[in-house]
């Protein structure tokens, strides 16, 4: 193994971990005010590719330049995903907050089923080209080749990061959001407002996923109405292996699952790819039980 | 075989920057009622989740029954023969009086998976006797009359009585009560009082968590005082009773009770 | 309900009636298509393995998301043990027993290190088990080893395994059907008797169980698992135990797929699967015997009359016009349904009572 290839796969780790760690962010900022797997997450990424692919190809039919039309399509895939978010929390989800722990896992994963069957009904079953705005040409960096399209993805989503983590930790809507994952009642009582607060959780988280959906849909080219499902899970075990409820964790966890997986496809197989993602879990939490930056919960007698 | 049938040496457990329990030492004779007694938070209750293996100790060791008791896990507490009572009632609500008591059973039993789901017979017979222990014991504590109802419906005393006979069920050598009798009227209190003396001389060694200082000066042989995560004293009730540490430790506190002997 | 079935006599009346139901339901089925009956045969199939993850996720509390993995083992045990594949050809005594057994290995290998584990964070662990196990079906028919050029076929991939023997009793075979006074029966019918004895086998072993020491040492545990630890009980173990019955009940209704159908392919073990049985199991009142029952039919059932009642030509009838795939519409029915319950009944159809009280007196 050369150490040229190591530094390609290194590369390419980052890309796809960089989404991810957004669509990681969108689980863990629901589990840690809700304790909820939101098992719907997925779908929603999916919807935002396919919003945004269907806006774009409008309006670069309509004559607007492509990367104006990426961004606007883009804009309107993040409004819609919020919308599709926040309305699942309330449809859905909210009636259960104090229902037995499996009921709004089950209706989760009752979201989305309907949510895939909604995409078929208004997208179809097909694979969908994603058009190729942003030029996929290789760029080489020394030994190693990336295209523009690549290097767009890694920056937004730090930006992306970046500005989440800002808003969480030095906004008074961040604070709100804190104090809520820390203790509902508390926050109550302190005069947040806990839905409102929910439910920008779910906009903020939604949005996220959207993007993400757009970058793995330009990045493989494609987006189709089943693609939610693997990243899903995926990002949600990198949620689980950063420690989730954490969004450190969450950044840590999708960084790591993409390293793993990119580095690990020099020594096996590619078919086995996905087995990796599920064997890394495994032994992180065999060694460290609450995930890599996780706090250990300690039961008082 | 020693006059002791437990003993801790040094035990210290921090919390953070609590230090909960500082080099505690206290040795319990056989057969005897000892109480543990001491202000809010002056770390009783922490002294029995680290005996029971709920906690693991920072510093210090245990030895029971001569042999040194190594709590890895709260499991094999009950095994060699110590168990207890919760503070805030942990009882199984939705099983049955019955049941409760049966589950305490559970570790002189040995049923597997393959007995229960064949119903073979000396899966029959383990049941059956553990029926029939557990049954006697709700008899030894007055509840035989309630063994059908679920335990979340009884009355406060009769969950803390309860709690005992599950205890009891496991044959202990010794058993640890805290604060048996919180939330219980002076009748109730009496009839547990008369049960703990019942246990103590059925030849178990009783360790009592109470705030009632007249149920623990009437009913114990030798008593700890805990403050502040420090042992103040140890002696005979009327030798604690005088200590000036103790007095102190109670004013400071704001609890007069000691030198009255009254219950709150 | 209830109060209908307090009286013993009425009890037994319907005990009667339900068995007499169950021994002429295939029949009925069969007027309609012997594709029916299979729909029943799968039902059944579904009744165990609901079951069987009942005791782990309903009774011992443990959010199992891989379930399906432990049908799959049972179902490629049969397939490889017995058909052309490898030219093996056991019968059913051994394949029966060696599935459910190697089942519950996997559940205890799978368990054993992950059992301290919170509980979102098992049910991530055991989804990923399950994923790694089809990854594995798909993928392990073209092992060859380090240096060694020869590349062997364990699991036929993705095509999956065809040409599996079937049920076989004393050298007569179910699938030809027989005659009884007349009365033909089809190979399916004779599964169906079959499924149905294992189906019963199984309510009485989850019955037992939940009547145990062990079962109380479950409930215990559930209901405070720190009490249940100063009471003596090993938690790694019993947790242990329900997951490797769990994992049994898993294989051995595996076998019996495997022999039903004649094939098997990686496809039929999904996550999806696994999230099906978990529904059945949430949908229907977790922890309770009949609701687990109640929720294996309901959903393994469902979507196939939904099928039939969406299905092309009824559709032209109506609207002149197909205007949605009954596919799509079978599954949008489906997950609004399982939305809906438990919109209307977070404890599910049917809980034991004792189960509904504490699982809403849960949240603090
Ligand atoms: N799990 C824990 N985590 C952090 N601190 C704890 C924990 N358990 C106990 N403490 C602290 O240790 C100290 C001793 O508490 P403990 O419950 O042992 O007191 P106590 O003597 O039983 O009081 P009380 O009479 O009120 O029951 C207290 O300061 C308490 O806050
Ligand atoms: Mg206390």
């Amino acid at each position: 193994m050369s150490i040229d290839v190591l530094l390609q796969q290194i590369v390419n780790g980052l890309v796809v971990g960089s989404v991810y760690a957004l669509v990681a962010l969108g689980y863990t900022m629901v589990y840690g005010i809700l304790q909820l797997i939101n098992f719907a997450h997925g779908e929603i990424v999916m919807i935002g590719a396919l919003v945004a692919l269907v806006v774009t190809k409008a309006l670069t039919a309509a004559g607007i330049p492509p990367v104006l039309a990426l961004l606007l399509a883009i804009l309107a895939a993040m409004i819609v995903c919020a919308i599709v978010g926040v309305s699942i929390e309330r449809i859905a989800y909210r009636p259960l907050r104090s229902a037995p722990r499996l009921a709004p896992l089950i209706t989760a994963i009752g979201v989305s089923i309907f949510l895939q069957q909604v995409a078929i009904l208004v997208f179809g079953r097909n694979y969908f080209t994603f058009p190729e705005i942003i030029p996929k040409s290789p760029i080489n960096i020394g030994p190693i080749t990336v295209t523009a399209n690549e290097i767009v993805i890694l920056i937004t989503s730090v930006s992306l990061m970046a500005g989440l983590l800002w808003l969480v930790n030095k906004t008074k809507i961040g604070t709100a959001m804190r104090a809520t994952a820390e203790d509902q009642k508390v926050a109550g009582l302190m005069g947040i407002d806990i839905n409102k607060i929910i439910a920008i959780t779910f906009a903020i988280g939604s949005g996220l996923g959207a993007v993400a959906g757009v970058m793995v849909a330009s990045n493989y080219g494609q987006a189709h109405y089943y693609m939610g499902f693997m990243l899903g899970l995926k990002a949600f075990t990198a949620a689980v292996m950063g420690g989730i409820g954490n969004l450190w964790g969450a950044v840590a966890g999708g960084l790591i699952l993409g390293l793993v997986e990119n580095v690990g496809l020099i020594f096996v197989r590619g078919d086995y790819k996905d087995i990796f993602a599920f064997v890394v879990l495994v032994l992180v939490l065999i060694f460290r039980p609450q995930g890599l930056i996780g706090e250990k919960v300690a039961e008082r007698a | 075989m020693s006059k002791f049938v437990f003993v801790a040496e040094n035990v210290t457990k921090r919390f953070g920057g609590v230090t909960a329990l500082d080099s505690v030492s206290m040795s319990i004779p056989r057969d005897s009622i000892f109480g543990l007694i001491g202000p809010n938070g002056a770390g009783k209750t922490t002294f029995f989740n680290t005996l029971t293996g709920l906690y693991q100790v920072d510093e210090g060791k245990f030895t029971f029954d001569e042999k040194p008791l190594n709590v890895k896990a709260p499991h094999e507490v009950a095994e060699v023969g110590i168990a207890r009572t919760f503070q805030n009632i942990r009882l199984f609500p939705e099983m049955s009086v019955l049941e409760n008591v049966m589950v305490g059973r559970h570790v002189r039993t040995k049923a597997g998976a393959f007995g229960a789901i064949f119903r073979t017979p000396s899966a029959r017979r383990e049941e059956r006797e553990i029926e029939e222990r557990s049954r006697q014991l709700l008899a030894y504590i007055g509840l035989e009359k309630k063994a059908g109802e679920k335990s979340r419906t009884l009355a406060y005393g009769e969950q803390r009585r309860l709690e005992i006979a599950r205890a009891l069920a496991t044959d202990p050598k010794m058993i640890a009560l805290d604060e048996p009798a919180a939330g219980m009227n002076a009748t109730e209190t009496i009839e547990l009082r008369k049960l703990i003396e019942r246990i103590a001389k059925d030849g178990k060694t009783v360790m009592l968590i109470e705030h009632d200082m007249r149920l623990v000066m009437n009913v114990c042989h030798h008593i700890v005082v805990l403050d502040y995560g420090k042992k103040i004293a140890d002696g005979t009730p009327s030798q604690v009773q005088k200590d000036p540490a103790v007095i102190k430790a109670y004013l400071g506190g704001a609890h007069a009770e000691i030198q009255q002997g009254a219950s709150k | 309900m209830n109060s209908l079935l307090q009286n013993k006599r009425n009890q037994i009346i319907a005990i009667v009636a339900l068995g007499i139901f169950l021994l002429i339901l295939p029949f009925l089925a069969g007027m309609l298509g012997q594709a029916w009956v299979r729909i029943l045969n799968i039902t059944l199939l579904y009744v165990m393995l609901a079951l069987g993850l009942n005791v782990v996720v309903g009774v011992a509390g443990l959010l199992d998301l891989g379930y399906v993995a432990f049908y799959a083992v049972g179902a490629y045990v049969w397939a490889l043990l017995a058909s052309q594949h490898f030219d093996l050809h056991y019968p059913w005594w051994v394949l029966l027993p060696l599935g459910a057994f190697l089942a519950a290995l996997a559940g205890l290998m799978l368990g054993a290190p992950v059992l301290k584990l919170r509980g979102d964070y098992l049910a991530i662990v055991t989804l990923g088990f399950g994923e790694i196990i089809r990854i594995l079906m798909n993928n392990l028919d073209k092992v060859s080893l380090p240096g060694g050029d020869t590349v062997y076929n364990i699991t036929n991939g993705p095509r999956g395994i065809t040409g599996i023997d079937g049920l076989n009793f004393f050298g007569f075979k179910l699938s030809k059907g027989i005659e009884i006074f007349g009365l033909p029966v089809s190979g399916l019918q004779l599964y169906y008797f079959v499924f149905l004895a294992f189906a019963c086998f199984s309510v009485w072993m989850v019955y037992n169980l939940q009547h145990s020491r062990l079962g109380r040492a479950w409930q215990a545990l559930r209901e405070d698992e720190i009490a249940a630890k100063a009471m003596g009980i090993n938690v790694r173990n019993v947790k242990l135990a329900a997951f490797a019955f769990g994992a049994l009940t898993g294989g051995l209704a595996g076998g019996l797929f495997a022999a039903m159908q004649g094939f098997v392919s990686p496809e039929s073990f999904g996550l999806l699967e696994s999230v099906m049985i978990l529904a059945m199991v949430v949908l229907g009142g977790m922890g309770h015997i009949p609701g687990v029952i109640l929720g294996a039919v309901l959903l393994s059932a469902m979507p196939e009359v939904i099928r039939y009642a969406a299905d092309e030509n009824v559709q032209q009838k109506v609207f002149g016009f197909v205007v949605v795939a009954p596919e799509v519409l079978r599954n949008l029915i489906f997950s609004l349904a399982m939305i809906l319950i438990m919109l209307y009944k977070p404890a599910g159809l049917w809980p034991s009572p004792e189960r509904k009280a504490e699982l809403e007196g849960d949240r603090v």
